[in-house]
């Protein structure tokens, strides 16, 4: 949260109305006025997400369309490669990917959603960084593509088990798409954008709708007694447990896909010997990091004890040393383990799994230990 | 006969002769959001008035709870380090943080009494 941001300043997203309406309590995050939770409470809200469906506001993020100059949406996909470590061309028409935007030292700019609608390329990027990455699409790519800021379109998630027949109610389609498929499709009558894919580790969808209906879909989800509106605090949660990095904490400009331990989002294509190796900025770094290893590592954390372990906390290789070894970067409790969860960055030599470290916590040192992510197994439908 | 104080900081006291017992309103619990863990002060302690004395922490967050008087702690809820959602349940019944043996009682002159407290978190 941004301590800059006054109230007055702040950006509404098109549901605004409705999660005041639903006793939403707002605060600054990314410069709108959004809900952390409504009255049931972040512990229920998560909970209600991993066992039945939650409804996420996060219109805030940022949507744009690629269109390819030529017509030809590969065109548009090999234009974006130059700016993103990912095989953006094997993505097939209707199929989606998680992508980063590099800078030239190698770190992450921004990590982001790439959906290829057919004929032109559908990107959800964060809140923090639109304005930002739109100006870097618009330095770079402009020669073959048509950048679009679609800023007249909400963006909600259906999250957990019920999401599917929650939305199924509403979109025909929606039961036969598989995680990570995208496209265009009707719900309740109304054009929109709709992926097999979120944020929390559950199955669900994203579904990007004109503004000036995204209240009455929302209300239309909500009127279903499986969905429950959730806050910023549960999507967090969710996200923790998930293993998911949240960008500007677990990873930013000086953190390189491979110190993320986000190797997998970087397709052999890409990387040393592919067919289209590096071409994207900072490659000489990330594929020198693939090549040779990084000396440092993401990694899970489970404590011993139930006191949280918090983003910033210090990290030391034993109960005693005054050096600290690492930092967390994401932490807090884990209402579906019942139990916190952290992850942060360590030496490549201390990652190893089930690792003991320790954590400066209000002047002591708890111990923790390295943990496999997820903390919480997904539920993908693949 | 025990009469109930209150900071500014969202903490009552129940007085009764020179033991004050503590913990946090429920005004307090309700803006925390759910408790999950509480670090309470070790029996013996002598706490400072305005140090911090205990932790509670929520999903989101962790807050310090300061000592509303200076004193020893004589006693701590185990039955609350077990089960910190009872914050949640009943703030200003079960979920009484410690005891503390008063050692100046002026310092319950600066604390407010229930009305008081009402305007102040209204």
């Amino acid at each position: 949260m941004l301590a800059r941001d006054d109230k007055e300043s702040l950006k509404r997203t098109p549901l605004y109305d409705l999660h005041v309406s639903l006793g939403g309590k707002m605060v600054p995050f990314a410069g709108y006025d959004m809900p952390v939770q409504y009255p049931a409470g972040v512990l229920k809200e998560h909970l209600h997400t991993r066992s039945q469906a939650g409804l996420f506001d996060v219109s805030h993020m940022g949507q744009l369309a690629l269109r390819p100059k030529s017509g030809r949406v590969e065109d548009a996909a090999r234009a974006l490669e130059r700016l993103v470590p990912q095989d953006v061309v094997a993505i097939a028409p209707g199929r989606q990917r998680y992508a980063q935007f590099t800078n030239a030292d190698g770190g992450l700019l921004d990590d982001l959603m790439v959906a290829n609608f057919g004929d032109h390329l559908f990107l959800v990027v964060n809140a923090a960084c639109k304005e930002q990455d739109e100006a870097h699409l618009r330095a770079n790519l402009s020669g073959d593509c048509v950048i679009e800021q679609l800023a007249d379109r909400a963006l909600i998630a259906l999250q957990g088990p019920k999401a599917e027949s929650a939305l199924a109610k509403l979109c025909a389609e929606a039961p036969s798409m598989k995680f990570m498929d995208a496209g265009p499709h009707k719900v309740a009558g109304l054009d929109c954008f709709v992926s097999r894919s979120g944020y929390t580790g559950e199955d669900g969808f994203e579904i990007s709708v004109p503004a000036g209906d995204a209240e009455r879909l929302a209300r239309t989800l909500l009127d279903n007694a499986d969905v429950l509106p959730i806050g910023l605090g549960a999507r967090d949660s969710l996200r923790l447990e998930a293993g998911l990095c949240l960008y500007g904490h677990d990873i930013d400009t000086t953190t390189t896909p491979v110190e993320a331990a986000l190797e997998w989002s970087v397709q052999k294509s890409r990387r040393s010997g592919g067919a289209r190796a590096g071409g994207f900025p900072g490659a000489d770094k990330i594929l020198a990091h693939f090549d040779n290893g990084a000396s440092r590592r993401r990694v899970g954390l489970r404590t011993e004890g139930r006191a949280p372990v918090r983003e910033g906390a210090l990290l030391f290789a034993d109960a005693a040393s005054s050096e600290p070894i690492g930092k967390v970067t994401s932490g807090g409790f884990g209402p579906s383990l019942n139990a916190p969860v952290a992850m942060g960055y360590v030496p490549t030599s201390l990652s190893a799994l089930d690792t003991k470290l320790f954590a400066e916590v209000r002047g002591q040192r708890l111990p923790l230990t390295v943990a496999a992510m997820p903390f919480v197994k997904n539920t993908y439908k693949r | 006969m025990t009469t109930t104080l209150y900071t500014s900081d969202h903490e009552w006291l129940a007085i009764d002769g020179d033991v004050a017992t503590v913990g946090i309103t429920d005004y307090a619990q309700s803006q925390l959001g759910d408790v999950v863990f509480v670090e309470l002060p070790k029996i013996g302690r002598t706490l400072k008035k305005t140090e911090a004395a205990a932790v509670v922490e929520s999903v989101k967050a962790a807050s310090d709870v300061y000592a509303p008087i200076s004193g020893e702690v004589l006693e701590t809820n185990a039955e609350l380090a077990g089960e910190p959602a009872l914050i949640n349940s009943d703030a200003q019944g079960k979920a009484w943080f410690f005891k503390i043996r008063i050692a100046d009682k002026s310092e319950l002159g600066g604390l407010m009494d229930e009305a008081a407290y009402k305007a102040h978190t209204a």
